[in-house]
């Protein structure tokens, strides 16, 4: 047949070609905007302060989500270790936003003295401030570069990366697959959760670091003005994130790192080195999830090693999970649907219910709720919220008659990928 | 003899059952062969020797103009060596289209940043078409390969080894679940791609290894029982006690 040609508008514009890109960016575009004349910085002042945090904040993880969807929805690897490298990025960037500001205020502190103060008496002096809480006032070898910018920016890149490709390249290597994988990425984040809970790992233990929605030389601008800045930055950062992972996911690369979730052991026969995909998209989600956070928390103000926990990353894959695994815009509806949600129910705002016998306070029966929702969704709408596009714009899929899509263990089955 | 693929003394157990024992094989660079036994004689772990799937305990594999040993190479490596494996059981990637299985499967440099800037040009488009047309998928280039009818599956993968160009094809009972006018199609195919590279068909059905009209190879237990023609082989006396005269 003549007619058939095989990419039907292959030379068209980005743009046209995926049209869920144009979509969700003036999508995020008009949030943005809205978001900005609602809020007290620079518009008419109905959305508070906090709350404009509170949609910023979920802008990041919304885009720890997408990475997230590209490492598990795509690739097919279920890590549930992700959240790490998020805390890393935060802790990363928290470093020099503490050093840089009790910098400030120990040198004013000590101009008032008679004799100008020496270098090293400064640096004891931010020392102290810092590290007085747990007992030390020398700074530990890890904050070198805590006083450069430029530095712990690019830390806040590396360090997730680099651990990412150590951890991905023994764990790939020797063919880790499907729950073991998981196991070993959760064992990892709990080791470093823990690690950093001691005092003497040099991040102050269980205090973490705080203070760090006041930017250093910037006392002078009212938070409801920085929070507006940070959200602008969220939302580009989403949006550039993921313009990359569309376009990662759409070319042939895409499909190589789908056939791998759906078939691992073909793609090698195919003569595609998996284990280097697998790595590649490991450390690329990796470097993502530590920028989300390096936004994240100048937002939350604080970050301690908490964050880190076994339990955040698992709440990052219901989260994917509920929005719709393998689809970009599931894993940002499913992270704002309930991460805003969580916010609402144990903020203190829903109801309580009172059944007579039993109230039911939210606070405490959220985790319930949703540990029941992400139940539901996987027997019952595997495709998550995000499928319900599907009713609407016509996707046509194989019918597999029951059978899964792939022998592999992240495959997708064949119930998320009908109609 | 000009060889493609030299197996010598190769032997492989599981759990102390000998799948493949003292096993020596040649094949040439043109050739066209099937390779037959009844269940259990090794055929399979042959071929999972050869693709790298299985160690053996002992022997060498080599291969191509070169000689290499294939025994040191990962599944890729070798698939990228010029190897190409089609398995009993069609496997395809169901929940992609036809034309984006076939892309996959193109010659080209696999590595990561190699694919991630690949876009396809108007030649790699225009061999996708024309080996869908070859496998007689050419209406169905944007289907998705799960919809697709169990013989139209195999064909496919056909198809993707085509595209791969590999310089050895082994091919794992390709007749498979086909009607009769599948199975012609596909001797047809087999019989045009073992004119430029070798090919090693694994069949149980006689019919189907008498129509490709090739030498043959009979294992028994992980070894060579016999070797020649259809006719040759079907008269030996041993041949006919393990395999024919059941």
């Amino acid at each position: 047949m003549a007619d058939v040609t095989l990419s039907p508008g292959r030379r068209t514009p980005l743009a046209l070609r995926y049209p869920s890109v144009m979509i969700f960016l003036a999508c995020l575009a008009l949030f943005t905007l809205g978001v900005t004349v609602l809020a007290e910085g620079f518009g008419i002042g109905v959305i508070s302060t906090s709350f404009v945090k509170t949609l910023g904040k979920t802008l990041c993880l919304c885009l720890v989500a997408l990475a997230m969807d590209l490492v598990w929805g795509y690739c097919g690897i279920l890590s549930l270790g992700h959240m790490a490298f998020f805390g890393l990025g935060g802790y990363a960037i928290g470093m020099w936003l503490m050093y840089a500001r009790t910098e400030i205020i120990v040198a004013e502190s000590l101009a008032n003295q008679p004799l100008p103060p020496t270098p090293e008496e400064i640096s004891q002096g931010i020392a102290t401030q810092i590290f007085g809480v747990v007992g030390s006032s020398e700074f530990p070898p890890i904050w070198a570069f805590a006083h450069s910018l430029p530095l712990q920016l690019a830390a806040v890149v590396l360090v997730p990366g680099l651990l990412a490709l150590v951890f991905g390249w023994l764990a790939f290597r020797s063919r880790v697959t499907g729950v073991y994988l998981s196991i070993l990425t959760q064992a990892m984040t709990l080791a470093l959760s823990l690690y950093l809970f001691q005092n003497d790992s040099g991040l102050r233990g269980n205090n973490g670091l705080s203070g760090l929605q006041n930017l250093p030389g910037l006392d002078h601008v009212p938070q409801s003005t920085v929070s507006i800045w940070f959200l602008w930055a969220s939302a580009f950062a989403l949006g550039a994130g993921y313009v990359l992972c569309a376009w990662v996911v759409s070319g042939k690369f895409g499909s190589v790192i789908r056939a791998i979730r759906d078939d691992e052991a073909r793609v090698r026969f195919l003569g595609y080195p998996v284990e280097v995909y697998k790595l590649f998209i490991f450390t690329l989600t990796a470097v993502i999830a530590g920028i989300a956070g390096a936004l994240y928390y100048p937002q939350a103000g604080i970050i301690n090693p908490a964050e880190i926990a076994p339990i955040a990353s698992i709440y990052l894959a219901v989260w994917v999970a509920i929005g719709g695994r393998g689809r970009l815009y599931g894993a940002v509806i499913g992270a704002a649907f309930v991460s805003l949600l969580s916010t609402w129910f144990t903020g203190g705002q829903a109801p309580d219910v009172n059944l007579g016998f039993y109230t039911i306070e939210w606070v405490n029966w959220w985790t319930v709720l949703l540990g029941l929702s992400f139940v539901a969704v996987t027997l019952f709408a595997p495709k998550g919220i995000g499928g319900l596009v599907d009713l609407i714009v016509d996707r046509r899929s194989p019918d597999r008659h029951g059978a899964d899509l792939g022998p592999d263990e992240g495959a997708l089955r064949e119930k998320e990928a009908e109609r | 003899m000009n060889t493609l693929l030299e197996v010598s003394g190769v032997s492989v157990s599981f759990d102390g059952f000998r799948a493949i024992n003292n096993l020596s094989f040649q094949i040439g660079p043109q050739e066209l062969r099937a390779v037959i036994g009844p269940n259990g004689a090794g055929k399979t772990t042959f071929m999972d020797i050869v693709t790298g799937k299985t160690r053996p305990d002992e022997g060498r594999v080599t291969y191509g103009e070169r000689s290499q040993s294939l025994l040191k190479m990962s599944e890729s490596e070798i698939a990228r060596a010029g190897v190409g494996r089609k398995f009993q059981r069609p496997t395809v990637f169901e929940d992609q289209s036809v034309a984006d299985n076939l892309m996959m499967a193109l010659k080209k440099d696999r590595g990561p940043f190699a694919v991630l800037a690949f876009r396809p040009s108007r030649a790699d488009e225009a061999r996708v078409e024309e080996l869908a047309g070859e496998i007689g998928l050419a209406a169905a280039l944007h289907r998705k390969a799960g919809e697709l009818s169990h013989g139209q599956k195999q064909w496919l993968e056909i198809g993707m080894l085509l595209a791969q160009d590999p310089q050895l094809l082994l091919v794992d009972e390709p007749a498979a679940g086909m009607t009769v006018s599948e199975r012609e199609h596909t001797t047809d195919i087999l019989v045009e791609a073992a004119k430029t590279r070798a090919v090693v068909v694994v069949e149980h059905d006689m019919e189907f290894v008498r129509r490709l009209g090739c030498k043959v190879t009979v294992l028994h237990e992980g070894s060579v029982l016999a070797e020649g023609s259809i006719d040759h082989v079907t008269s030996d006396g041993k041949v006919i006690e393990v395999y024919l005269g059941r």
